[in-house]
């Protein structure tokens, strides 16, 4: 079970983070929080005409949701924000749900493995949070609790 | 000194009923002592005979089962009294653990004792539950809050704490043991100093108690809290002790029955110590497990406890530092059964989670002592934190499961 949870994947996004750092001319922002680990994420885009050109983020965090994060801005760029929040729904259906649809989730269903471990669907779903509150512009920084 | 006798681990085990259980399908290793402790055997029964053959309400009726109950929870408050050596029984409040004790004197002694630029002194070692009371109250009477500095191997830099002191030191709130680090602080020392300024001293020994013998009377503190939860007891029951001078000249905490010795509507009086500070119905069951559970521990005997914990100390310490990448932080010189580290290039949630597959429980996390993290430059760590029926075979366990962690991160 510990495998289907630490796969592959999930140890590369880990320990080599795609997209990290921060973009200067972001027109979007938001940080996110999780208090009872200490998790961190800060998450910049630019969004032009309704699009994601360009996500970045930044924080410290453990690897499930240093990994979601990476593979989130992977699957993340170039697509429309309606695209984006429709892919959010997806996502935490798929590490809450129990019968999740995981079609075009591509890479993304390798986190289904994270419904066994309650305790760590917030590391899973940290980023997500903070897409959210990126997309919809509000500056506060969201908490998981 | 007559060498502690030594303790039968594999027979105390068996009081532990919780023990026996395996978790993940493999046996539990409970290794997260230092955020509670499992119960044995005669306090889970201690409550149970109390909710079958006395369950009433104390100081109340003079009915047969209220004198028992009554009985009940007062023999408790007696036996604190003899586990802290307090010099009587009105100076031991039960309250519903250590968090609650501390909220207790700061709110009721330091809305009296403190005024603007008043200071209080805490350590870098302190839990959130040792530092948020202190900084509501200093906001609220605009008094000073300053911090003892940790040295790098845990241990308080007590020159620092002799150059804080001053006449403006009102109090000195200082864990006895740090729950993230495991540094014993040199309580004895703290008090002499702050006594010459004439300050206050409360001693947070959520920590300390399980595993040390403690001598409030030897120490000179003003104020002890514990948890019962940590001594092998129930949740939901502590205790303060407070010097009966102190508690005499404080106010009441909060206000409701049980508390008073008269009420009109124009004034009440209150009743005296210690129930001035026990308003409403308590958590008499919790009271009586508590009892139990000191009673257990003073037929161990702390010492044999602490030989015990002491050595499997040692050993841990020895057999985590050959783990490869690991890094442990807190090596005071005096140290309680804890060994908080660092696996290089796996997150500590990672750790624990992989651990728990193999049944093996520990904390992970900032331990609620985010500053003393910071102060040593990480966001979290992995804690396996040892108590009494702990054994080698069970750090064993723990070494075996951390070689796991690396491998399945393919360190």
């Amino acid at each position: 079970m510990i495998n289907e949870l630490y796969q592959e994947i999930i140890l590369d996004h880990s320990k080599r983070p795609r997209n990290f750092g921060r973009l200067e001319d972001a027109n979007r922002q938001a940080r996110g929080y999780n208090p009872l680990c200490g998790d961190r994420c800060t998450l910049f885009l630019k969004e032009s005409n309704g699009r994601i050109d360009e996500i970045r983020f930044e924080g410290s965090g453990c690897a499930i949701s240093t990994s979601s994060a990476s593979l989130m801005t992977e699957a993340l760029k170039g697509k429309t924000v309606a695209e984006a929040e429709q892919l959010l729904k997806r996502f935490l259906d798929l590490v809450t749900k129990d019968q999740p649809l995981t079609e075009d989730l591509g890479k993304l269903t390798v986190f289904a493995g994270v419904r066994e471990f309650p305790a760590r669907v917030k590391c899973a779903t940290l980023a997500w949070h903070t897409l959210r509150a990126a997309l919809r512009d509000r500056g506060e920084v969201v908490s998981t609790e | 000194m007559a060498t502690a006798a030594r303790l039968d681990v594999a027979a105390l085990r068996k009081d532990f009923p919780i023990l026996g259980r395996p978790v993940r399908g493999r046996p539990l290793v409970y290794l997260d002592n230092a955020a509670t402790t499992q119960k044995p055997q005669c306090v889970l029964e201690a409550i149970l005979a109390y909710y079958r053959n006395d369950n009433a309400n104390i100081h109340r009726g003079v009915h047969e089962l209220s004198e028992r109950a009554t009985e009940a929870y007062e023999a408790a408050r007696g036996k604190l009294r003899r586990f802290l050596n307090a010099a009587h029984a009105r100076e031991i409040i039960f309250v519903r653990g250590a968090t609650e004790g501390i909220n207790l004197v700061a709110q009721s002694w330091g809305r009296t004792a403190l005024g603007p630029g008043d200071e209080i002194l805490l350590s870098h070692l302190e839990h959130h539950s040792n530092i948020v009371p202190w900084q509501m109250l200093r906001d609220e009477r605009g008094a000073v809050l300053r911090v003892i500095p940790v040295l790098d191997n845990g241990e308080l830099d007590l020159e620092a704490y002799e150059r804080m002191l001053g006449p403006r030191t009102k109090i000195v709130a200082v864990t006895h043991v740090s729950n993230a680090l495991g540094t014993i602080t040199p309580v004895r020392r703290i008090i002499e100093m702050a006594r010459s300024w004439g300050a206050a001293v409360l001693v947070d020994g959520a920590q300390a108690a399980a595993h040390l013998r403690v001598d409030v009377r030897a120490l000179d503190c003003d104020f002890y809290v514990l948890s019962g939860h940590k001594v092998y007891g129930p949740t939901g029951i502590g205790a303060l002790y407070g010097k009966a001078e102190r508690l005499e000249a404080m106010p009441p905490y909060q206000g409701g029955g049980d508390m008073i010795e008269s009420v009109s509507f124009e004034r009440t009086t209150y009743n005296a110590l210690p129930y001035k500070f026990e308003a409403g119905t308590p958590h008499i069951a919790g009271a009586v497990g508590l009892g139990a559970a000191i009673d257990y521990l003073e037929q161990i005997g702390l010492e044999p406890i602490a030989a015990h914990e002491h050595e499997l100390l040692e050993y841990a310490t020895q057999a985590l530092g050959e783990v490869p990448g690991l890094k442990i932080f807190g090596t005071a010189r005096d140290k309680a059964a804890v060994v908080s580290f660092t696996l290089e290039g796996v997150h500590p949630h990672d750790v624990g989670t992989i651990l728990d597959q193999q049944g093996i429980a520990v904390r992970t996390g900032h331990h609620c002592a985010q500053p003393v993290m910071e102060r040593f430059g990480v966001p979290a760590t992995t804690r396996a934190s040892l108590a009494m029926y702990n054994t080698r075979e069970e750090v064993d366990a723990l070494v075996a499961g951390l070689l796991h962690v690396r491998e399945v991160f393919h360190l």
